[in-house]
């Protein structure tokens, strides 16, 4: 199974987790586990997402996320799973 | 089961030492053999080795650049290594040689990496006439092209010091220098005089494929001077042995992080991946800087007493903390101090706080050398053949690397700057002691091994 994390950040409004989430579905990219929190001010959510079924490629999206991010006026990004459970884990 | 949850904290941490701290892998280099290019006819071998690195590099840039994407950590660099190509060139002459020089810069834009290196020989117990031959083109090759790097290795613990060498790479210091002019002396930035020269190393301009090596692999080298800066930076009241542990933790992480793109990439492009150097690698931008991490330790400018103590602590642990985290580690591993591409490192060297002789005692613990140092232009060819020698022998009696890049520029003295620009940022220029050593470097022959190359 593939995965990667989506990673927002930016000012907190109505509609972030909507927008990212519908994008998601859209592309056919399943949510896995979200978790979310206030730092300094910002608003920084991460989510969890399996990209083995995705109906693009993998830059198709993170163009698609980073467009439906400057939309919300929030940052958002895509990385695959693997980089941060190395960097944490011996 | 399900393996443990990734923490948001974990995530942002990783992101933040992207955004924030400047984490990057600066190189992927491609090691190639040219072994199997050998052959009588030099058209035949230009034509071969031209062959042999555009198809064996055709996808490499791409891949870096796929697997970047994915991974969200930038790589700075693409890069090839070759075999020296003094060994497979023996029947050319000086033309052919140039002109093979010419071809590589060719073949390094059609697969667009961003340098390529291996122009150089392995002479240090002995010197053939080839490898003489290839040495005393180097500056015409250097400054006929823009991305081929060139290095020799005059020096090894087990063979001493070949002062012959030495000599004949001063001039090809001092020349390179002189037909880069114009460009401040570049030809002389792309240019390594080595002792102990490792053959997997990724960094330019020094990296060549050794002879040991295989057909090709990926070797990686790591960056990530500003990770460790905001490590020490938050650690002001610690003591030197907890300071040196959170540095282990840091460089794990960098190291693992390297390791993975390394590993990604070479599975991509089919070929084994070879070593992941985990060097602290500056860049002329701010906070990039392993001068910095010195300041942060608490040493008010790079180059002051305590210096030499501090930057051994970071190498040390920087070299622990990657270890535990690949089991492929090789290369130069340790911190860099070149002046030219640490703005830090500059901007103390323009202050007059660090020497040429401070920067040859922080060569003693760490991983390169005189490394990207400006010197004035009309400095006799004798003396930076006695800096050469100096480094070398400070590499060959404590068994290590040391490498020599120094940077005479034409035209310009104390008080003036080179700026080269890009990755090799500016340097203010050094003063260098000069007097007669003239009987002591003429007298060429070898330095003899030290009594520690029987350690058998």
């Amino acid at each position: 199974m593939s995965k990667a994390v989506v990673t927002v950040m930016g000012v907190d409004r109505v509609g972030i987790v909507a927008g990212i989430s519908s994008l998601l579905a859209q592309y056919n990219v399943n949510i896995e586990d979200i978790s979310q929190t206030i730092m300094q001010g910002i608003f920084v959510m991460a989510m969890i997402v399996d990209i083995s079924k995705m109906s693009c490629s993998f830059s198709d999206l993170k163009r698609a996320l980073e467009d439906r991010g400057k939309e919300l006026g929030v940052e958002v990004l895509l990385q695959r799973e693997e980089i941060f459970r190395a960097m944490h884990r011996i | 089961m399900k393996r443990n949850f990734i923490s948001l904290e974990e995530i942002i941490e990783t992101i933040q030492m992207v955004k924030k701290e400047k984490l990057d892998i600066r190189t992927i280099t491609m090691g190639i053999s040219l072994l199997d290019c050998c052959g009588r006819d030099p058209r035949e071998v230009v034509e071969k080795v031209y062959k042999k690195v555009t198809v064996v590099a055709k996808d490499l840039v791409r891949v870096v650049r796929e697997v970047e994407e994915e991974y969200g950590i930038p790589i700075v660099n693409s890069r090839i290594s070759l075999t020296p190509l003094s060994l497979i060139t023996a029947n050319f002459s000086e033309s052919e040689l140039i002109e093979l020089g010419k071809t590589l810069e060719v073949a390094a834009n059609e697969v667009k990496v961003d340098f390529i290196g291996g122009f150089g020989a392995l002479v240090e117990k002995g010197m053939t006439k080839w490898e003489e031959r290839l040495i005393s083109v180097i500056p015409e090759v250097l400054s006929s092209t823009e991305k081929v790097c060139s290095f020799v290795n005059v020096a090894s613990t087990r063979a001493g010091i070949n002062i012959d060498g030495v000599n004949l790479c001063a001039k090809v210091v001092k020349r390179s220098a002189e037909l880069t002019a114009t460009k401040d002396g570049i030809g002389a930035a792309k240019f390594v005089v080595f002792a102990n020269a490792p053959s997997d190393n990724p960094f330019m301009a020094g990296a060549f494929h050794g002879i040991q090596e295989g057909e090709s692999c990926i070797n990686v080298g790591i960056s990530g001077p500003g990770v460790i800066k905001a490590v020490v930076e938050d650690l002001k009241d610690v003591d030197f042995r907890t300071l040196a542990n959170e540095i282990k933790k840091a460089a794990f992480k960098v190291t693992v992080a390297g390791e993975l793109l390394g590993r990604e990439i070479a599975k991509r492009l089919g070929i084994p991946f070879g070593i992941v150097d985990l060097s602290l690698a500056p860049t002329p931008n701010p906070g990039d800087s392993v001068a910095e991490i010195i300041e942060a330790m608490g040493i008010e400018r790079c180059g002051l007493p305590g210096t030499t103590a501090a930057l051994a602590l970071l190498n040390d642990a920087v070299k622990k903390g990657g270890v535990m985290a690949s089991s492929s580690v090789g290369g130069l591993s340790g911190a860099f101090i070149p002046v030219g591409e640490d703005a830090e490192m500059a901007h103390c060297a323009s202050q007059g706080k660090i020497s040429l002789g401070k920067l040859e005692a922080m060569t003693c613990v760490c991983s390169v050398g005189l490394d990207m140092i400006a010197i004035p232009g009309n400095t006799p060819e004798e003396i930076i053949a006695c800096i050469i020698a100096d480094e070398m022998a400070i590499g060959v009696i404590n068994s290590k690397t040391t490498g020599v890049r120094l940077i005479p520029v034409p035209g310009k003295g104390v008080g003036e700057k080179a700026v080269w620009g890009g990755l090799l940022g500016e340097a203010p220029i050094l003063p260098v002691e000069i007097g007669n050593v003239g009987l002591f470097i003429r007298r060429g022959g070898r330095i003899p091994p030290p009594l520690i190359s029987f350690n058998n």
